[in-house]
């Protein structure tokens, strides 16, 4: 039941959208042509889901494209794949694609066109940031989320907007300067060393490349500081409170969802096996930061008067555990962190849409205008519940399934000190409970102290449409989790061994290894696992990269 | 039907009966007034996991079975599945939490009659049972947790039950938390296990716990033993169950004295194998539980409402239950679990009568246009209620002399088996064992003189409340008094599953002993040496005498005072009283050195350097971005669309150059 291309059509109808939605006349006419665009891109994305081979789940699977980009004198490829770890984002990213365009269904009433082309354009590059496996066009889609966002938030967002959307798109865009210099950098030496000399962005061959030691510590600073705003890790997160406090309400989805997501997972996908030593050499710092954004951004959420800057840093913290995850350098903790980057998508996602729909109701968000709406919105108070208790890591909801793993494999880890990191990262779920709890019975408990809420309409269908499916998948992931740590397993165990051989191999060994010790070996190409067979037909979409590079030098 | 249906069916029928409960009311809002149909499923699921547990009992079975359901959560070499074991131990907290649970269910029908959440109330109470069932028959650590979890998080969504006081919302929150302060101890203790042994299931613990060193294993089991200090309301975290309260009254019963407040004692009790091998910590166990019986003890002499006098009584026997385990007698634990399940559900069931009886009166008075104070819960306005009462008395009374002690009732069996370990652990040479029960026999005292009070203030002498004369309370319908009866015949009689080592005499066994000893749930220390029968006599000779001298001593105190309230109290223990009536300043003192700097730092510290040092560094580098970009501001003003194409079209570039 392959398609052809599936993955490039799931990345670009978003943007085929786009066009459409333009074109459009009404209001409503947007409205609809983005919700079915979006409902579309996540039906074919199942495809993704159910074609995908389990067994296979580290290989790069329904790979796409594979051409130059630019010229031959670059090796620079469009190139879409997914492996596990990137089938969850996606699929992540292709279901909050609908929920948001139902989310702004009513809030958003002015410049209609503009905010659902934004939204349309900036899934597309959310979706290619997670398929790239070309550290250039990897960026290009990276890049391509910034401006749709400065936008969400510069027209549709509240009183200080402006201030907000340059904030956020200057400080990332920093970062991410800072890295284009590392990835040219890097694509030259990278093509000096195993591509004939080549310019390289390609994902694999930078993989197989062996980065000088020298050079590693300060590569992986460009690469790390690019993400670790993104995530955000303290001590560079002051730009998120900003950012979701006066982005609408989609815009806060969409970036607490996804956007931030993109950091953890550069993390990961890149820093990681770019460079092992300096990682490993850095990993107490991370922890560390890590722990302390866990920590700190709870007690600072507790502060907040306002429920979003609440869930706002809520996100510092929970992203903290994510990081520690994926410093502790143990397959276990690894593995909560990927899922626990789909579950706050979810979790904090929710929280988002539940806050957005109280400021729909009363134009506020401070916490003291509610109170004991319980009893007036009872079908909000449960999903409220619901979602927070996940968010607070409550067995038998998806967030503990994430916390767990990550602590109980951060705390075997074999790094010095990272066990009395965990330890100091284990009070969160004390610290969630606090400032989580607190909000609560902040909004929803207590007695109604003013009269305007004890008329409050509660949940209508649209909302119930919009909270459903994210409640049942909390729950989902957190009574059966298999199904989601077993996709991206294969994946994070080979990278996480390709990243332990590198770090175990003396520093500045020759830097093509395999293909000096093991010339014949065609199982192995830069440390990825390639199917043997070169039979492309029936490959289901999993073409061996090793023989498309072949099949397109003829 | 085999082992493994029925715990399935055991397990998921009150899940059910929570989704059929919760959901549908919950999305159909004409479904909520339906009393009885909700009432009835409410019960029916879990009175038949009760009846297969029975089952299971009568049919016996020879070796723990373990029924594995299917992998929970994998991750690198870590796993878990969700898989259930059915042993002598978990099946007899399975008939504990299923047949009291079942006979509250019934009580509430009647006890929640017209509450406009009644169906909320159903379902949480099912939702609970379904989550203490996982807890006591999970077969690794990580079930047993989620279990425990989430009968917290019943706990707190009963304690917040009635919402619109702020106060019951803010003891909802307290209880949470300060579990969850116990839950970070018992995370721990699972992540160094998971490091050790590399796994959580019981038997690969047990097979790898001798291979840790001395120091991990102390380390393991006193990070448990803080998880059970929060669960089970121990010294340091003991401060939430008294504002429990706040929750309606079956669920103090069921939640707050029956049975999740025994959990920390069933997770000993499940790892007793391991937590023999830390005796150090053991002797912290013994003692924490004895401090804790006496202070609650002393506590509950100067409450004056009836519910918070029963919750300290549940502090401070939850005490006597972790003296027990301290002293190697976990069986003895378990034991003094069931009989304190059936009497303590007794009296909480029968102040509930009480309150509900009170509320009568109140609603009487404000009807004849009273508007004085009137709490349905204090003791000092009540007063002479057996001649109104006399079912609700009756099983109050038995309940009462089963808790004191009084010779051949449930409480008296197991707290002499619990003080005889406790002697027997001394006379065995740790020294500590002897402070041990000497705390216990003197809070046996105090637990006879309190619980007498609380009778005595209740049910006899006059009535207190406003215009008495005329205005009286009724008793309670059957599905209120009949639940009573059978919790005060079970005080009556449930001790005997449990006799002293002096009926061996006679040709008696301790069925209890033998029966959670069989197939090795339950570890004990043997001792070394043997406690002479003439020495065991003397000892259940002083356990009565203080016992009925606690009963007595009470009955004049309060006989002779008039039952006036307390001002006798406060004349008679002088400047005690003050620090008892307040429980010891406990809540102000972490008011001041816990919560206060941890929100203060958080809203005056934290919170104004986030946004003037972290994020003022930050600022004065956007600033001069915000000036150089004011160009692109000015741009940006009505002409999205025109953006939108123009990355449109850098697309189509892109695309274009990329063919080329």
């Amino acid at each position: 039941m392959q398609v052809p291309d599936i993955l490039s059509i799931v990345t670009f109808l978003p943007l085929v959208g786009a066009l459409l939605t333009m074109a459009a006349r009404s209001d409503q006419a947007i409205r609809v042509t983005a919700l079915a665009v979006t409902t579309a891109t996540f039906l074919i994305s199942v495809l993704l889901w159910t074609g995908f081979s389990v067994a296979d789940a580290a290989e790069l699977q329904f790979v796409s494209g594979g051409f130059n980009l630019i010229s031959e004198a670059y090796d620079i490829r469009y190139l879409l794949g997914i492996d596990g770890i990137s089938l969850l984002l996606v699929l992540l990213t292709t279901l909050l694609g609908p929920i948001v365009v139902l989310s702004s269904w009513k809030y958003i009433d002015r410049h209609v066109k503009g905010y659902y082309t934004l939204l349309l354009i900036l899934q597309t590059g959310m979706t290619g940031v997670f398929c790239a496996f070309d550290v250039v066009l990897f960026y290009v889609f990276f890049e391509l989320t910034l401006i749709p966002m400065y936008f969400l938030i510069g027209i549709w967002g509240g009183e200080e907007r402006i201030y907000a959307a340059v904030k956020f798109v200057i400080y990332t865009m920093a970062g991410s300067l800072l890295m284009l210099v590392a990835i040219l950098y890097l694509g030259h030496a990278a093509g000096q060393a195993v591509n004939d000399g080549l310019f390289t962005t390609d994902y694999f061959k930078l993989v197989e490349y062996n980065v000088p030691i020298s050079t590693q510590t300060w590569l992986f600073v460009l690469f790390a500081l690019a993400f670790a705003i993104k995530v955000p890790m303290f001590p560079f997160h002051t730009w998120l409170p900003d950012a979701h406090v006066q982005a609408p309400t989609g815009g806060s989805v969409i970036l607490a969802g996804v956007l931030l997501k993109m950091g953890t997972y550069g993390l990961v996908r890149f820093c990681l096996p770019f460079f092992p030593h300096a990682a490993a050499e850095q990993a107490v710092l991370f922890g560390t930061l890590a722990v302390i954004g866990i920590i700190y951004g709870a007690l600072v959420s507790r502060a907040q008067p306002d429920a979003k800057k609440l869930v706002a840093y809520s996100s510092v913290s929970h992203l903290g555990f994510v990081v520690l995850g994926i410093f502790a350098f143990t397959l276990t903790s690894l593995q909560g962190a990927v899922i626990q980057m789909i579950n706050h998508g979810l979790s904090t996602g929710a929280l988002f849409l539940l806050v957005g729909m109280l400021y729909e109701r009363r134009h506020t968000r401070r916490m003291a205008d509610f109170g004991g709406i319980a009893r007036s919105v009872p079908l909000l108070t449960f999903f409220m519940v619901l979602t927070a208790l996940a968010s607070a890591g409550l067995p038998g909801l998806n967030g503990f399934v994430g916390e767990f793993l990550i602590l109980v494999g951060s705390f075997g880890s074999s790094i010095p000190g990272m066990t009395v990191l965990t330890a100091f990262a284990t009070t969160g779920v004390i610290l969630a409970a606090i400032y989580l709890l607190w909000m609560l019975s902040r909004i929803f408990f207590g007695p109604v102290r003013n009269e305007e809420n004890q008329t409050m309409p509660d949940l209508n269908r649209r909302e119930l449409i919009i909270l459903v499916p994210l409640a049942a998948l909390m729950i989902l992931m957190g009574v059966m989790p298999q199904p989601f740590l077993e996709r991206s397993e294969p994946a994070t165990a080979q990278l996480l061994e390709l990243v332990q051989a590198k770090q175990s191999a003396a520093p500045d060994e020759p830097s093509r290894p395999s293909q000096k010790n093991m010339p014949d070996d065609p199982v192995r190409e830069g440390g990825f696992e390639v199917r043997a067979e070169p039979d492309t037909s029936q490959t289901q979409g999993m073409i061996p990269y090793a023989s498309m590079l072949q099949a397109m030098d003829h | 039907m085999g082992a493994d249906r029925a715990i399935l069916l055991i397990v998921l029928l009150p899940a059910a009966g929570a989704v059929l409960n919760g959901l549908l009311p919950l999305f159909w809002p004409q479904l909520r007034r339906s009393e009885a149909l909700i009432g009835t499923i409410g019960t029916a699921v879990i009175a038949v996991p009760f009846v297969l547990a029975v089952t299971l009992f009568l049919q016996g079975f020879s070796e723990p079975e373990v029924v594995p359901f299917y992998t929970w959560m994998g991750a690198g070499d870590f796993s878990v599945s969700v898989a259930y074991r059915i042993d002598h131990l978990s099946l007899i907290m399975t008939l504990v939490v299923t047949g009291v649970g079942a006979l509250i269910h019934l009580y509430s029908i009647g006890y929640m009659h017209g509450d406009r959440s009644f169906w909320k109330f159903f379902a949480y109470l099912n939702l609970f049972i379904f989550m203490m069932l996982n807890l006591v028959l999970a077969d690794n650590l990580l079930v047993l947790f989620l279990g425990w979890e989430g009968v917290g998080l019943c706990s707190y969504l009963l304690i917040g039950f009635w919402y619109e006081d702020f106060k019951n919302s803010a003891a909802a929150t307290k209880a949470f938390v300060m579990n969850r302060i116990g839950d970070f101890a018992f995370l721990l203790a699972m992540f160094i296990l998971v490091r050790e042994v590399g796994s959580l299931s019981f038997s690969a613990i047990f097979a790898g716990a001798d291979q840790m060193s001395a120091g991990t294993l102390n380390a393991v089991v006193l990070l448990l033993f803080i998880g059970a200090t929060g669960k089970s309301a121990q010294i340091p975290l003991f401060t939430w169950l008294p504002d429990a309260m706040a929750g309606p009254t079956p669920v103090s019963a069921l939640i707050h004295a029956a049975t999740m407040v025994t959990s920390g004692l069933y997770l000993l009790a499940r790892m007793s194998s391991v937590v023999l091998m830390a005796p150090a910590v053991m002797a912290a166990i013994a003692v924490t539980g004895a401090v804790t019986a006496l202070v609650a003890a002393t506590i509950a002499i100067a409450q004056t409402d009836i519910k918070r006098v029963l919750a300290y009584s549940t502090v401070s026997q939850l005490g006597f239950m972790f003296m027990a385990s301290g002293v190697g007698a976990f069986f003895v634990a378990i034991f003094h679990v069931v009989t304190h399940a059936f009497f303590k559900a007794c009296l909480f069931l029968g102040s509930g009568s009480v309150i509900h009886g009170m509320h009568h009166v109140e609603r009487k008075l404000r009807h004849e246009g009273y508007n004085g104070a009137f709490d349905p819960q204090d003791m000092r306005t009540m007063g002479g209620l057996k001649r109104f009462m006399p079912q609700t008395r009756l099983t109050y009374m038995i309940a009462t002399l089963a808790i004191s002690g009084i010779p051949l009732t449930a409480g008296f069996f197991s707290k002499d088996e619990i003080l005889f370990k406790a002697f027997e652990f001394g006379y065995d040479g740790h020294a500590f064992a002897w402070f041990v029960w000497a705390v216990g026999i003197g809070t046996a005292l105090l637990t006879a003189f309190y619980m007498t009070r609380s009778y005595m203030l209740t049910f006899e002498g006059t009535s207190r409340w406003p215009r008495a004369a005329a205005v009286h309370p009724h008793e309670s319908p059957w599905t209120i008094t009949g639940p009573l009866m059978v919790l005060a015949s079970l005080s009556l009689a449930g001790g005997f599953i449990g006799l002293p080592k002096l009926a061996e005499k006679l040709g008696l066994s301790n069925w209890i002993h033998s029966y959670l000893a069989s197939h090795g749930p339950v570890a004990e220390i043997a001792a070394t040496a043997h406690v002479s029968t003439g020495m065991e006599i003397g000892l259940i000779l002083l356990g009565s005498l203080v016992a009925v001298g606690g009963v007595w001593w009470a009955w004049r105190f309060f006989a002779r005072h008039e039952l006036a309230g307390d001002g006798h109290i406060r004349v008679r223990f002088g400047g005690l009283y003050r620090w008892w009536k307040r429980s010891y300043f406990w809540d102000e003192f972490y008011g001041k050195v816990a919560v206060k700097p941890v929100i203060d730092g958080a809203e005056k510290a934290l919170a104004p350097l986030d946004s003037a040092v972290v994020d003022g560094l930050v600022n004065a580098v956007a600033r001069m971005a915000l000036r150089t970009s004011s160009m692109v501001r000015h741009l940006q003003t009505g002409v999205v669309q025109a953006y939108a194409l123009a990355i449109v079209l850098g697309v189509v570039v892109l695309i274009a150059l990329m063919a080329g």
